[in-house]
């Protein structure tokens, strides 16, 4: 009887890139689901969009590069890449703007340093940034969350969609009428206008701890992080990392100026910062590798963000921050190497 | 003091993997009935092959020497059972994964005639440790537990160390593997007299016995055993069932907390470890005169009707002996000699069992876990790897060839148990591609060496050239110089009994 001959070992890994990829996008599920709650049908049309591009952007530089389309675009990451876009733009993003960022992240980010798992950029956060930065514009503009109490007009799934491949609003419909500026932007300008922050919290978009409609979904964001954790496909070293960061400097800046600082809660809830923490700085292609490293990436990532929010011209920095922290990461990778066992003192 | 105790070190990473061994562990071990021929290799240890010392056509006996080690690592090798030997050829083997090796070939007589015992039998507490180490240099006895080190060599460089542990291990880590643990149930005492002796040879006063926490019967067992004798040297530790915590450096540092330096030994570190299978080997050997012929091993896996463990001869075929555990089932595609995660594959079932055999695990098809894909840098390579190595930054210069960077991230601490292989989502065969990269580090090595010594070689060579050279140059001075001195006729003298010279050589 004739034998196959193997290498050991002979058991095969359960895990695959595809299976993480989606077990990745089941966590967002619960929190897609509230955005279209609180800020209309806009974020399903916007992450068809991405997805759609990211896909095309992904077959497209597969097949320049020779290499069956198929088997890339069955990891699934594009589709994460796509996924992680749709939140980062507001509800309301004309169709070439997201297309523009969905390409950029698949085909510049990601193809021309090489591919899954080469790239040295979060391909998210750089399609972001660039439409950020070419698109101001759209991506200041997002609605007022649907509350009962909050008296704004809303748009049909129909005006949505029509926006969404347009640009332009109804007839009759006035920016203003719609549109409300995100809880970070009013604590900057507020605070800037020597507004002390109880005034500010006094406004209607202000929920309990970040902004209404804003915090629900961090919440759900933040569940399907914990159920990440949970199942180990995310590390506790990045959101840690990521919280602790933004957290320190924010608490101690809060004690020393409770009147004019806003608080950790808020920089917490508001904004990007669960998505981040979960979603975003734990892509493991572009973050650091070893424990200690992630825990220095994460922190990096938290303390950035809130330089930007206390000090610099934008609401918010989490995609500035993260790119920031991946430039770091090699350095990292290679400052916090663990002891290998054999090898004398742990501190070498 | 029977009770085991748990002030144990900490292992990083590791797997918890299934255990699979209650198909095999439900019965007692199975006295494997003698076969009609014996294929013994003559390599069966770490170190050179051993020279046969019997011709074709000799008849030997049970426990007979048929091959004598050559070289300072070795071991001699005994006939497992009397009969004639009708060839000294190759034969397929498991430590060449089913290609060819040479073996002596043994037609049995079925009488099992044992070698007449040779004076007294003395008591091993009188005789001196040296004494005591040739004795069991003599039994043909290496390492059980897989690595077939020979034990009176390990234990003569350990005896070079200053030891204060001897290390039992009973920790058998791998999936389907139970030998060890029916060995523990069924010659705990046995095992512990081996302790004994080799405490004695060592001159040591501890003995740590690691047994894993899901083998409570060979705790029960051992425990019996030492609470009879009263010996309260030898302590049973029992140790976390995760792999690998049955390797040698990893089970010293489960069980003693200390560090086994890199390409160092865990004799460094003041421990000398041995399998308990190798301990009742050394008790059948010094009590009772039987050297290394035959050992336990498990027949098991969906590929085999009845898993089962059976003490079988070194020599009879791995067919032999699957023929005991019921013969194949409908799924057996892959033998496997050894657990799943280290074993090696074998082509054929004519390869013979040997003295490393502690497995045969007859397997389907491993499934297909999908394509190779990029590594994601997932880590989790990493957070298994029981030496703390990072296995992603590994495969990345391995696949650059980086030689520094492999080095000086450790690719030579690896000890290849194959946990990131299991654990990676990209399904990248790390494991292998760490063996290549560290063969070819090897090689690179051994070229660097010989390139050495060529230059060494040709360097002297241009010197003796030189010095030849200068040799002739005087030599040819100095004639003329007395050419000189002797005058015309002499020259003539000279010339002219070379003439008569050439005229003879025609």
């Amino acid at each position: 009887m004739e034998f196959q001959r193997r290498e050991a070992p002979y058991i095969s890994p359960e895990v695959s890139v595809s299976s993480l990829m989606l077990q990745v996008l089941a966590a967002l599920v619960p929190a897609a689901i509230a955005h279209v709650w609180f800020f209309g049908p806009g974020f399903i049309f916007n992450l068809l969009v991405a997805a759609f591009f990211a896909a095309a952007g992904e077959t497209l530089m597969l097949s320049l590069r020779s290499r069956k389309p198929e088997t890339g675009l069955a990891d699934f990451s594009a589709l994460v890449t796509a996924a992680l876009l749709a939140f980062a733009v507001p509800s309301l993003t004309p169709w070439w703007v997201t297309a523009t960022g969905a390409l950029f992240a698949v085909i510049v980010a990601k193809h021309l340093y090489g591919g899954l798992g080469f790239n040295i950029f979060n391909p998210a956060m750089a399609g972001y940034v660039v439409i950020l930065v070419a698109f101001p514009m759209h991506l200041n503009l997002w609605i007022a969350p649907h509350m009962g109490d909050l008296d704004y007009q809303h748009l049909s799934i129909l005006q949505t969609l029509q926006y969404t491949l347009t640009g332009a609003l109804p007839d009759g419909v006035l920016f203003d009428a719609i549109s409300r500026a995100t809880p970070l932007d009013v604590m900057k300008s507020g605070l800037n206008n020597a507004k002390t922050v109880v005034e500010i919290r006094a406004i209607p978009v202000m929920g309990d701890f970040g902004g209404r409609g804003w915090e629900w979904i961090g919440n759900f964001l933040a569940i399907g992080g914990f159920w990440l954790l949970i199942k180990k496909i995310i590390r506790w070293q990045i959101p840690v990392g990521v919280g602790l960061g933004l957290l320190v400097p924010a608490t101690i800046m809060y004690l020393v100026a409770p009147g004019s600082e806003a608080s950790p809660g808020f920089h917490l809830f508001g904004g990007a910062t669960i998505l981040c923490a979960f979603f975003i700085a734990t892509d493991p292609v572009s973050a650091a590798t070893s424990p200690k490293g992630r825990l220095i990436y994460g922190i990096g990532i938290g303390v950035i963000i809130y330089c930007i929010r206390r000090w610099g011209s934008y609401a918010d920095g989490v995609a500035f921050a993260v790119l920031l922290m991946n430039m770091a990461v090699p350095a990292i990778d290679y400052l916090t190497r663990p002891h290998i066992i054999g090898h004398g003192d742990a501190d070498e | 003091m029977s009770a085991p105790t748990y002030d144990l070190g900490t292992l990083h990473g590791g797997l918890r993997l299934p255990a699979r061994k209650a198909a095999s562990t439900d019965r007692p071990i199975l006295e494997a009935p003698l076969p009609k021929q014996l294929v013994m290799p003559i390599t069966q240890h770490v170190g050179d092959p051993a020279q046969p010392v019997i011709g074709m056509g000799d008849r030997v006996l049970k426990g007979q020497l048929i091959a004598a080690p050559d070289g300072t690592l070795g071991a001699p090798i005994h006939a497992s059972s009397s009969g004639t030997v009708v060839a000294i050829e190759p034969w397929p083997v498991s430590r060449r994964n089913g290609d060819n090796a040479p073996c002596i070939v043994i037609e049995c007589d079925g009488k099992d005639e044992a070698m007449p015992r040779v004076g007294e039998p003395v008591d091993y507490t009188s005789l001196a440790p040296e004494d005591l180490l040739s004795a069991i240099l003599q039994g043909g006895i290496v390492g059980l537990g897989g690595a077939v080190f020979p034990t009176a060599q390990k234990l003569m460089q350990a005896r070079s160390c200053e030891i204060d542990h001897l290390l039992l291990n009973g920790v058998e880590c791998e999936s389907y593997i139970s030998c060890d643990d029916l060995l523990m149930r069924e010659r705990a005492g046995e095992i512990v007299s081996g302790a004994q002796i080799l405490m004695h040879a060592l001159q040591i006063g501890v003995c740590f016995i690691a047994v894993e926490s899901d083998k409570p019967d060979a705790i029960r067992a051992l425990g019996e055993v030492l609470g009879s004798i009263n010996d309260d040297r030898i302590v049973i530790k029992q140790v976390p069932t995760i792999y690998p915590s049955g390797g040698e450096d990893q089970l010293v540092q489960l069980v003693t907390n200390r560090e086994v330096p890199s390409r160092g030994l865990p004799s460094d570190v003041g421990c000398l470890v041995q399998n308990v299978g190798t301990a009742a080997a050394i008790h059948d050997w010094i009590i009772d005169h039987q050297p290394l012929i035959s050992r336990v091993t498990t027949i098991t896996g969906d590929g085999v009707v009845r898993p089962v463990n059976v003490r079988a001869r070194i020599g009879m075929t791995l067919a032999d002996v699957i023929a005991l555990a019921g013969g194949y089932t409908d799924k057996a595609k892959q033998l496997i000699v050894g657990g799943p995660m280290t074993g090696r594959s074998v082509t054929t079932d004519r390869v013979p069992l040997v003295k490393a055999t502690n497995c045969v695990l007859v397997s389907g098809e491993t499934p297909d876990p999908g394509p190779e894909m990029p590594c994601i840098r997932c880590g989790d390579c990493a957070s298994v790897c029981p030496v703390q190595l990072l296995p992603q930054q590994l495969f990345w210069y391995a696949c650059a060839d980086d030689e520094a960077k492999l080095r000086d991230f450790g690719l030579m601490d690896c000890i290849e148990c194959g946990c990131c292989d299991v654990v990676c989502p990209s399904h990248i065969p790390l494991t292998a591609d760490f063996r290549v990269a560290k063969g070819r580090i090897q090689e690179l090595a051994d070229e660097k060496a010989r390139a050495a010594r060529a230059r060494q070689r040709f360097e002297a060579r241009n010197e003796r050239l030189e010095r030849e050279e200068e040799e002739r140059a005087t030599e040819l001075s100095n004639q003329r110089e007395s050419a000189k001195q002797a005058g015309p006729s002499a020259i003539a003298e000279i010339l002219k009994r070379k003439k008569l010279e050439n005229e003879a050589d025609e």
